[in-house]
């Protein structure tokens, strides 16, 4: 058995597990990591600039690979910093894992310099989390701690290391558990033979179906199951905003995402389904609009690998515990046994209502020639990406735009924090992307709130030599926040405005970087054209764009799915 | 409604903060809680009295069931079951009468008094959690309570059910 400290343990057992890529920041509780790290190139280390921006790079190159995202930070306030992103992480179900220093354990609850305890801090907000108290238990802690983060529903795992079992100085014998097996954690993969032939039941008979396809179609990798069911069953098909891409934004079949800022025809045929298929969604609270006027027809077959998301806020009448590509490929086996073609003559009445919503075209906008939409930059993103890059996103009124008016073709290529909606998020995000696919096409969609919260990650770049492109929709506004004031507080708009802008354009020139103003729409295409055209540099685009534009369409608080605005003055 | 859930965990650090910690994140209520090593003394067995109706009693079960060191939870109120807690109270016992008449409740109640001295006895008593209620308010009527500290409830499935790893 090979000898070694712990901290060589640490460096070991990722080697081990397979981690490429580890984002932190080093300090005094984790001078030790950080030494054994600097003796070996097999794992990468990242130097980010501040410890939040680490757990979204990691999450970013999660959410875009599958794979386990990695951090590595100090004790206290770079354990704290981290905690933004965990949450971020966990909301989203990605997996994650997060080493943190801790003081020597003798110290603990000492309050020693840089303590806090970062188990207790994160609980909420992990899945599961580790201290480790023993040298010897490093490599089961680091084998468990992914396991759990990428297995079941995914999440993030804190490992906490006190700085006295890490030491360089003394050794102990590594061993690396080949199987991680817990006798308490045995997610349930396969769905129920008896709730699989309950929903082939209901699917077949069903006269208006529509697919409700969630994040968990995403983790799970069961994007082309999915698509291959919609196809059998012939029925519309929506995406969450964590699950766009799961089926190709240019289906046929699809009808846009669907919630607060979902499309008429998406919120439309869920409203008037007599059966919703959910695979991998949560019925979160901005999907359902009031839950005591949703879907009231529907016979609602929800399919979660998390037992406890199923019937949280919407009762569901077949429920299935199942990760959505085995649970897919089930209701496919079953559903060879049944002639569909007395089924595509019962549902093409409601192809014809479908087609119908789809004609009102509801996400066309008033063009201007004097100001720049943030519609028409992301329609002109799409068109000079050809619809390959992979988008990552901040939160805001840009956000909403990306998600609308950018087909996302493949899993994993819409990159946001759809359930922490945390500002900040972008740019480190889009930066793990690039990490994890250096040819590829890495864009972050940001605003000017958005990308200050994170923004002296541009050094980062400059170090790592990231060409990432930044699309900042820049309306001098905290856009989200501004159309609620206009919405709900009669245009008083209270601290969401920013009177001292940066020069964007200047600023990304100190950072080493092409920065790229754009004030006109006929400059618009000749400008992207330029960004795209720097393939080894990376590029802030300030983007000025019409501060009074509103995202629609937007549902009307309280009402059922399909009550919505649809501009400014139309509603449903 | 009341109800009893019975947990069956790793008899690991933290566990039961998690596990009391899914219950003030979520905003469920907790009445008691009890809890210590089963004759495994790898696991431990915990056991909450909470109430709500059927919807949250469903979500409990399931996030605390979601928790990685948790390996089972049953509603034991939804079959038959036994459940048990234990009271410990100091009554003041200044007079004779007093004296006797805690005594005189104490052995109606089949509970014991293990603590004697000049001015207070120390009773013990178990039973359900109305039972040791009931004996608290007769206690009261005839004496003064000093102190009084209580397990919260224990319970296990009447019959073949079980909960074992």
């Amino acid at each position: 058995m090979k000898m070694m400290s712990g901290a060589a343990m640490v460096v070991e057992a990722l080697k081990d597990v397979g981690v490429t890529h580890v984002f932190g920041y080093p300090g005094g509780a984790v001078l030790d990591i950080y030494d054994a790290l600097f003796a070996q190139d097999e794992v990468k280390h990242v130097l980010v600039r501040h410890e939040q921006a680490a757990a979204h790079m990691a999450d970013g190159y999660a959410r875009s690979t599958g794979k386990t995202g990695t951090v590595l930070v100090t004790s206290g306030p770079g354990a704290t910093n981290t905690i933004t992103g965990i949450a971020t992480a966990y909301m989203d179900s990605i997996p994650m894992v997060v080493l943190s220093g801790q003081v020597p354990s003798m110290h603990i609850g000492e309050d020693a310099f840089q303590e806090t305890d970062m188990v207790g801090c994160s609980r909420p907000i992990v899945k599961h989390s580790f201290l480790v108290k023993r040298a010897v238990d490093i490599p089961e802690a680091i084998a468990k701690a992914f396991y759990i983060a990428n297995t079941g529903r995914p999440g993030p795992v804190v490992v906490d290391l006190p700085k006295d079992i890490v030491n360089v100085q003394e050794e102990h014998p590594y061993s690396f558990p080949q199987d991680v097996s817990m006798r308490s954690y045995n997610p349930t993969e396969k769905g129920h033979a008896k709730q699989i032939k309950k929903a082939v039941q209901s699917l077949t008979t069903a006269k208006r179906p529509v697919l409700y396809v969630g994040g968990g179609a995403i983790a799970s990798d069961a994007s082309a199951i999915v698509t291959e069911l919609a196809e059998r069953l012939n029925a519309p098909v929506t995406c969450t905003l964590m699950g766009l891409g799961a089926i190709s934004g240019t289906h046929e079949q699809f009808v846009g995402m669907l919630g607060m800022h979902g499309t008429l025809e998406a919120n439309k045929c869920m409203h008037n389904a007599d059966c919703i298929l959910a695979l991998g969604a949560r019925f979160d609270d901005r999907v359902t609009n009031n839950v005591d006027k949703f879907c009231p027809h529907a016979d609602i077959i929800h399919v979660d690998i998390d037992p406890a998301s199923i019937s949280k806020t919407v009762n569901a009448h077949i429920p299935v515990v199942g990760s959505v590509d085995k649970v897919a490929q089930q209701l496919l086996s079953a559903l060879d046994k049944h002639d569909l073609s007395e089924q595509r003559t019962r549902i093409s009445p409601w192809w014809e209502q479908v087609n119908q919503w789809r004609s009102r075209q509801c996400l066309n906008y008033a063009a201007s020639e004097e100001s720049i939409k943030p519609q028409a930059v992301i329609q002109s993103l799409y068109k000079h990406t050809g619809g390959e890059a992979f988008i990552s996103s901040d939160v805001g009124q840009h956000q909403m735009f990306a998600a609308l008016y950018y087909p996302y073709k493949k899993p994993r290529q819409w990159i946001n924090s759809g359930g922490l909606g945390t500002m900040g998020f972008g740019l480190p995000a889009a930066m793990g992307v690039q990490f994890a696919h250096p040819e590829a096409v890495s864009v972050v969609v940001t605003g000017d709130g958005s990308i200050q919260m994170n923004i002296q990650e541009l050094s980062t770049c400059l170090q790592y030599n990231l060409p990432v492109k930044i699309i900042s929709l820049n309306n001098r506004a905290l856009g989200m926040v501004r159309q609620w004031q206009d919405m709900n507080y009669k245009g008083r708009y209270s601290h969401s405005y920013m009177d001292s802008m940066p020069d964007f354009v200047k600023l990304a020139e100190a950072y080493g970087h092409v920065g790229i103003k754009v004030e006109h729409p006929d400059e618009l295409d000749e400008a992207m054209k330029r960004c795209f055209s720097y393939t080894d540099r990376l590029v802030f685009m300030d983007i000025a764009v019409d501060q009074n534009e509103h995202v629609y369409p937007m549902q009307i608080k309280h009402g059922a799915m399909d009550d919505m605005r649809l501009s400014k003055t139309e509603r449903t | 409604m009341k109800r009893i859930i019975s947990v069956l965990m790793e008899n690991a650090p933290g566990a039961l903060s998690r596990i009391v910690g899914v219950f003030s994140q979520r905003g469920y209520n907790v009445d008691s809680l009890c809890v210590a090593p089963t004759d495994d003394p790898s696991l431990s067995r915990l056991t909450i009295t909470t109430h709500g109706d059927n919807k949250v009693i469903e979500q409990i079960t399931k996030q605390v069931n979601k928790l990685i060191d948790v390996l089972k939870v049953v509603d034991l109120t939804e079959n038959a079951h036994v459940e048990r807690e234990l009271m410990l109270v100091k009554v003041a016992t200044r007079t004779e009468t007093m004296r006797a008449e805690v005594k005189r409740n104490t052995d109606i109640f089949r509970a014991r008094i293990v603590d004697v001295n000049a001015s207070n006895y120390t009773i013990e008593i178990t039973g359900t959690t109305d039972k040791l209620d009931a004996f608290a308010t007769t206690i009261n009527q005839c004496a003064e309570i000093i102190e009084s500290s209580r397990t919260g409830v224990c319970g296990l499935a009447r019959g073949e059910r079980a909960l074992r790893p």
